[in-house]
């Protein structure tokens, strides 16, 4: 594996806006045929990256690499052009635009030449109901517009037209939070057939129920920088699970709920009167205020 | 016809019919174009005239051209305003571009002897200058298009009374009309097309002839040529091709257009350079019908072009509007312009009727967007 040319690779690369450093020093190799997955906290620097990677930002310092060449994305235009797709987390979708309309924006397929050069309507229609099929939307009418369309819906639109256009590279921000568990492993699905047909799947979740069984290495973020990168092979699910978004704080949630349930107990066992519903309530709202300047004097 | 249906129904395949969705009559379809507003209004405009405008002559062959050519006039720059609008932003600085490039035109030609042909380029030159200008002022400094085109309303219109004045110590300059035979390029904004066509018309008495036996209409004034041929263009640009795929994305979400590809700089550039073209084309036609250029002309133009599309199906916020619906605004307001005047109705009421036609036409294409956003 590592004598290969990964597909895409960062080197030290910074991202400063104005005073605000949101990356720093990051360096990321994703080699064809592996799905590399961004964990960290809101904040990281996670879309930052994305972003700098498709082409919507352009580093301050470092290099970025594709497939052993140095890259400079100056839009998205030219990142596309490269074979870098991406479904942004806001999906980059326009509402009013119909389905076929959106799914080649900026790509549209014509026929004809010269001042008679067109879109080809039948053809961009079929594709898109086609695309939409297998990722296992069944489009009524892709003339519709996509503001018609539910959340989910609209998704797959966006992570169907990624994969239509990625040649190389796929990139998912949060691709499965609007998913319902169906549609969810369908993604799954889609990003492990993505990588058999050898592109190379940057992918961010929040979620490690999606994020373990596919991906193949864990790179981690935390306040712009990176912690590191892990193969699979050496990092365990439960690893996984507290390095990712909050994995730290519900340690320290279950233990103030412990807490709670153990104060809570001391005050029945001290023989407290339990019976009607509405009393329990009070007392509750009576005891809440201890436990809070308990709470702000434990920080 | 509703036979095949059946079958289709009974027999459902992959790229047959979707059972889901009933079968969209014509009319539900058509409900969902943008210019349907205006087009029910022009209709009912018409209707409205040829009951209190009968007999008036307003829809006699020469009343009609009359109706026709304020609204062409309008229309053209209506069409590129249209196309910007969709494209998310406005050019406040159409009127004003109107009186400077007539004054382009008629000061190089009439005080220093440059042939027409060159001084029309010149405006054209200086039009994509100032469109060019505009877009990127809007580009780079993410203000609203209504900010900076505001300002070029008074730049312009100032640059066009200081330089005519600067240069003639007047503000008006004619005696062009005697430069204009043998020119090529200004016979293409000037006289009527078709007049062969009119004549034989009237010689076969289908069109009435004055006392000397010439048709009434000697032919089709060559600003509705332009109207229907920008119009046509500008329609083709916007359903068919890719351009005019990038000019929808750019309006209805310009991050979303960028992160997918679309070069929204590009095309915001090259649509104010279009509404500062169509400014000019506006300017060449009347420079060359009245035979003068004057720096107070295309006054409110601006406002006028917008009210169009607005009128014509066109939402504020971009991204949705079609160049029909832009040609449609267009004719109402020519029709009921002149449509006044036949009817014998103060024309102080005019301006009346445009602002409630304005409030009216928003209110209903809120209502349609609204629709068209529901699943269907």
């Amino acid at each position: 594996m590592t004598t290969q040319t990964p597909m895409i690779e960062m080197r030290s690369v910074s991202k400063h806006f104005g005073s605000v450093i949101a990356l720093s020093n990051i360096s990321m190799k994703v080699y064809s045929g592996e799905v590399m997955c961004l964990l960290g906290d809101n904040g990281a620097g996670k879309s930052t990256l994305i972003k700098t990677l498709s082409g919507v930002h352009q580093p301050t310092h470092g290099d970025m690499l594709l497939d052993g060449k140095p890259a400079r994305f100056k839009s998205p235009a030219y990142a596309l052009d490269a074979g870098i797709a991406t479904v942004f987390q806001d999906l980059a979708m326009v509402p009013l635009m119909s389905i076929t309309r959106n799914f080649f924006m900026g790509r549209e397929p014509t026929i004809g030449w010269g001042p008679l050069k067109r879109i080809d309507w039948k053809y961009a229609d079929r594709i898109a109901k086609e695309e939409m099929a297998r990722i296992g939307i069944d489009v009524r009418d892709p003339s519709q517009p996509v503001g018609t369309l539910s959340g989910g819906e609209r998704q797959c639109v966006a992570i169907a037209r990624a994969v239509y256009f990625g040649a190389k590279v796929l990139i998912l921000d949060e691709p499965t939070s609007a998913l319902g568990v169906k549609q969810a492993s369908v993604v799954l699905r889609y990003i492990a057939r993505a990588r058999a047909d050898g592109l190379a799947v940057i992918f961010i979740t929040h979620n490690v129920h999606h994020a373990y069984p596919v991906a193949d290495a864990f790179t981690l973020l935390s306040r712009g920088g990176s912690l590191g990168s892990f193969r699979k092979e050496e990092i365990s699910r439960e690893e996984v699970l507290n390095m990712m978004a909050g994995g730290a704080e519900l340690e320290n949630l279950d233990a103030e709920l412990a807490e709670f349930q153990r104060n809570d107990r001391e005050r029945k066992a001290d023989g407290a009167p339990a019976p009607g519903h509405s009393e329990s309530v009070a007392a509750a709202g009576h005891a809440d205020a201890p436990a809070g300047e308990r709470l702000a004097s434990d920080r | 016809m509703s036979s095949t249906e059946t079958k289709q129904s009974v027999a459902p395949s992959a790229t047959d019919r979707d059972e889901r969705i009933q079968r969209v009559s014509f009319w539900k379809r058509a409900l969902n174009r943008p210019e349907l507003g205006a087009l029910a209004g022009a209709v009912l405009v018409i209707a409205f005239f040829i009951v209190s405008a009968s007999g008036t002559g307003m829809f006699t062959p020469a009343g009609i051209v009359n109706f026709l050519e304020v609204a062409a006039q309008l229309g053209i720059i209506a069409t590129a305003a249209a196309l910007l609008m969709i494209g998310g932003e406005f050019d406040l600085s159409i009127g004003s571009m109107i009186g400077l490039a007539g004054i382009l035109i008629a000061i190089p030609a009439v005080e220093y002897g440059w042939p027409l042909w060159a001084a029309i380029l010149l405006a054209f030159a200086c039009a994509g200058l100032v469109g060019w200008i505009n877009g990127n002022l809007v580009n780079k400094t993410g203000l609203p298009s209504f900010i900076v085109t505001l300002g070029f309303l008074f730049i312009l219109r100032g640059l066009a009374i200081g330089v005519s004045r600067l240069l003639t110590g007047r503000t008006q300059i004619g005696g062009i009309q005697e430069h204009i035979p043998g020119d090529w390029f200004a016979s293409l904004f000037s006289g009527e097309v078709a007049t062969g066509l009119f004549s034989w018309m009237a010689a076969n008495g289908w069109i009435a002839t004055n006392f000397a036996g010439n048709p009434v209409v000697s032919g089709i004034p060559v600003s509705i040529v332009w109207w229907f041929g920008l119009t046509a263009v500008a329609t083709w640009v916007l359903l068919c091709t890719p351009y005019g795929n990038w000019i929808f994305a750019s309006g209805g979400d310009a991050n979303a257009a960028r992160n997918s590809g679309v070069p929204v700089h590009r095309v915001k550039i090259s649509l104010f350079m279009f509404t500062a073209f169509s400014a000019t084309i506006f300017a060449c036609i009347q420079v060359m019908d009245t035979g003068s250029a004057d720096t107070i002309r295309g006054l409110l133009k601006e406002l006028e072009a917008i009210i169009a599309v607005v009128i014509g199906g066109a939402l504020l916020t971009g991204g949705y509007g079609s160049a029909i619906g832009a040609a449609l605004g267009a004719l109402i307001f020519g029709m009921v312009q002149m449509g006044i005047f036949y009817t014998g109705v103060n024309t102080d009421w005019f301006q009346v009727f445009l602002g409630v036609m304005l409030l009216v036409a928003v209110l209903f294409n809120n209502y349609m967007r609204k629709k068209a956003m529901e699943a269907r």
